[in-house]
């Protein structure tokens, strides 16, 4: 089977046994929903009412199938609390969370692509060793403790910008920029250390390559052998890297957003599991799985365009 | 592990590296005052971490409460020492119990290879494609609150991480010429498994435990500071952090000593930890 349809065909496997994980998770483990809806005052008659009404009596894989085949046409189901679609509930708060991983992506990379230029030019020297000592520091802080301490310094000593509260950009750019710099701060100030080490490394082995040695003889300039012929080459593990630091990054908004209030898919998360709100943690737990999955699945594919190398070692084997 | 333990020291002690010795005492005495503090904390006279005194409510640091007391007026120092415990018990545990069942399944994989290769590395593909804390989450959800289940479920999310690690070193181990040479005398698969292949993994899989103990103290910290994992009234550093949340603007201390104290924690585990691994696998120093 060429290389692309067997990713494929395991993508598809994955995808199939991680909803009926997620499914399993929600519906096995203790706790009854009928009770949940109903309270703890319910007679037994009305709960079993309740249970065949929301298709509870049935085999768990029957409910699995049944649900999975909604779910593939768009159909996660409906809120127990509210009765809102949890679709349009995810899509409602997408946007939130996807404008903080990606900011906080940026600040990550902003920070960790100059400072592993910077310190590969000199390894051992006194800029590389004080941004690995810094590296250290900042890869022990959890970020809930990090947005803790960012929270103190720039909004209660400092007053610069807002604690907590999202602005949407419909309300003005700035403002929106302004409420979602801390969230992403705390992501991003974690997550650059990652990638600053990963590229140091990729960048040391390259400085050794032959070309390197060419550029140099012709004369180039350090900073153009850096950034020209260096960069490029050595990207591809940061590449993978970035995708497989997504799952981190899901969990990190996760908590970001219910520090900073952020109505966003992970705060929507919380929310039904304190509300215990089967359907909607059930469609929020297989959508953002589903979501990491076919995000690593396209980083691979990426991966294997950008370097030949990947591509013909894969088909080969 | 003791024979690989008393290597690591006498490494530590001597040889080129002889700098560490020095440079491991301040983390290491932080994780020896941390571990000693929550095992004696019963015996060394302080308040219960759970007395609430409304009156001495936020009080800063002082002569009675050397570290101030939180929102409820219990005492911090307590508290903090009693949250290390918390810490301690699901940091050391839940890695433990990820070790034996991960162990089993990535020993077995790389041993046996085939099938049970295949299927091992599907069962641990799978398990990697959730996020870890959304998973956890999950978990600590319905299975309920309490320390037992945090450290359970906890412990379930580091079978993958540790599978990997003892499948490749068994991959590594298994074609080695006296494991050939056990098999040919006639030994068991159980018995080169046991007593040809396990002592090797285990300086990795040390050297691995110790990141993992940090990785499960920030995770246990990051479910109570959400509010599901170790349940109030009980403390634990995460919780105590978003207890203290509420009082950023008129006792800051609240959040923030928790917040160092589990940072210098972290800090040290990963600085033992980053030492240990160097010592045990070379090749990752030069990273």
């Amino acid at each position: 089977m060429p290389w692309l349809a067997r990713q494929l065909v395991r993508l598809v496997v994955v995808l199939f046994c991680v909803t009926l994980l997620t499914y399993m998770i929600v519906n096995i483990l203790p706790g009854d929903v009928a009770i949940v809806i109903l309270g703890n005052l319910a007679t037994p008659e009305d709960i079993a009412g309740l249970r065949a009404d929301l298709g509870l009596d049935r085999p768990m894989l029957v409910r699995y199938f049944d649900w999975l085949g909604s779910a593939l046409s768009g159909d996660l189901g409906r809120s127990y609390r509210n009765g809102e679609p949890v679709v349009q509930a995810i899509v409602d708060r997408l946007p939130v969370s996807l404008q903080l991983m990606v900011m906080a992506q940026v600040i990550a990379l902003g920070i960790a692509i100059p400072v592993a230029l910077l310190a590969a030019r000199r390894p051992g020297g006194l800029f590389d060793r004080i941004s690995a000592s810094a590296a250290f520091g900042f890869l022990a802080m959890p970020n809930f403790m990090l947005g803790i301490v960012l929270i103190y310094l720039f909004s209660v000593s400092f007053d610069l910008l807002p604690a907590t509260g999202f602005t949407p950009v419909s309300e003005g750019l700035w403002d929106n920029l302004e409420s979602m710099i801390l969230p992403s701060l705390t992501l991003g100030l974690i997550e650059w250390t990652v990638l600053m080490r990963v590229l140091r490394s990729d960048l040391l082995t390259t400085l050794k390559e032959d070309f390197i040695l060419l550029a140099r003889a012709k004369g180039l300039p350090p900073w153009r052998v850096l950034l020209q012929h260096a960069l490029r080459p050595s990207s591809f593990t940061l590449i993978t890297i970035l995708g497989l630091n997504i799952g981190g990054l899901i969990g990190g908004a996760v908590i970001v957003e219910q520090i900073f209030a952020l109505p966003g898919v992970g705060r929507l998360l919380l929310g039904g599991i304190f509300n215990r709100d089967l359907i909607l943690v059930q469609g929020t737990v297989a959508f953002i799985a589903v979501g990491f999955v076919v995000i690593n699945f396209l980083v691979d594919m990426l991966y294997a365009v950008l370097d030949p190398r990947v591509r013909h070692v894969r088909f080969r084997s | 592990m003791s024979a690989s333990a008393a290597k690591v020291a006498a490494i530590a002690a001597t040889g080129p590296r002889r700098r560490w010795r020095w440079a491991l005492a301040l983390p290491l005495g932080w994780l020896l005052l941390v571990v000693f503090l929550a095992i004696t904390a019963d015996w060394i006279g302080l308040p219960d971490p759970s007395a609430q005194e409304l009156i001495l409510r936020r009080k800063p640091p002082s002569a009675e409460f050397l570290l101030g007391t939180d929102n409820l007026g219990r005492d911090m120092l307590s508290r903090v020492i009693y949250g290390a415990r918390t810490s301690l018990i699901v940091g050391i545990c839940a890695p433990i119990l990820g070790f034996l069942v991960g162990g089993a399944i990535g020993m077995s994989a790389g041993y046996f290879r085939g099938k049970v290769d295949t299927l091992a590395v599907g069962f641990i593909d799978i398990l990697l494609a959730f996020p870890s804390l959304v998973l956890a989450l999950t978990f600590t959800a319905y299975l309920g609150q309490s320390l037992f289940n945090v450290t359970l479920a906890l412990g379930i999310l580091s079978i993958p991480a540790a599978a990997r690690v003892a499948r490749a070193n068994t991959l590594a181990w298994a074609n080695r010429d006296f494991v050939l040479a056990a098999r040919t005398i006639g030994a068991s698969d159980w018995r080169i498994l046991t007593r040809e292949i396990l002592p090797n993994l285990l300086p990795p899989m040390f050297a691995f435990w110790l990141v993992a103990i940090s990785v499960i103290i920030v995770a246990e910290g990051a479910l109570s500071f959400l509010g599901l994992g170790i349940p109030a009234p009980q403390p634990s550093w995460g919780g105590m952090i978003a207890d203290g949340r509420e009082a950023l603007d008129v006792a800051p201390y609240t959040a923030l000593i928790p917040a160092a104290v589990m940072f210098a924690t972290v800090l040290s585990l990963n600085f033992v930890g980053d030492i240990v691994r160097n010592m045990v696998d070379p090749r990752r120093s030069a990273l």
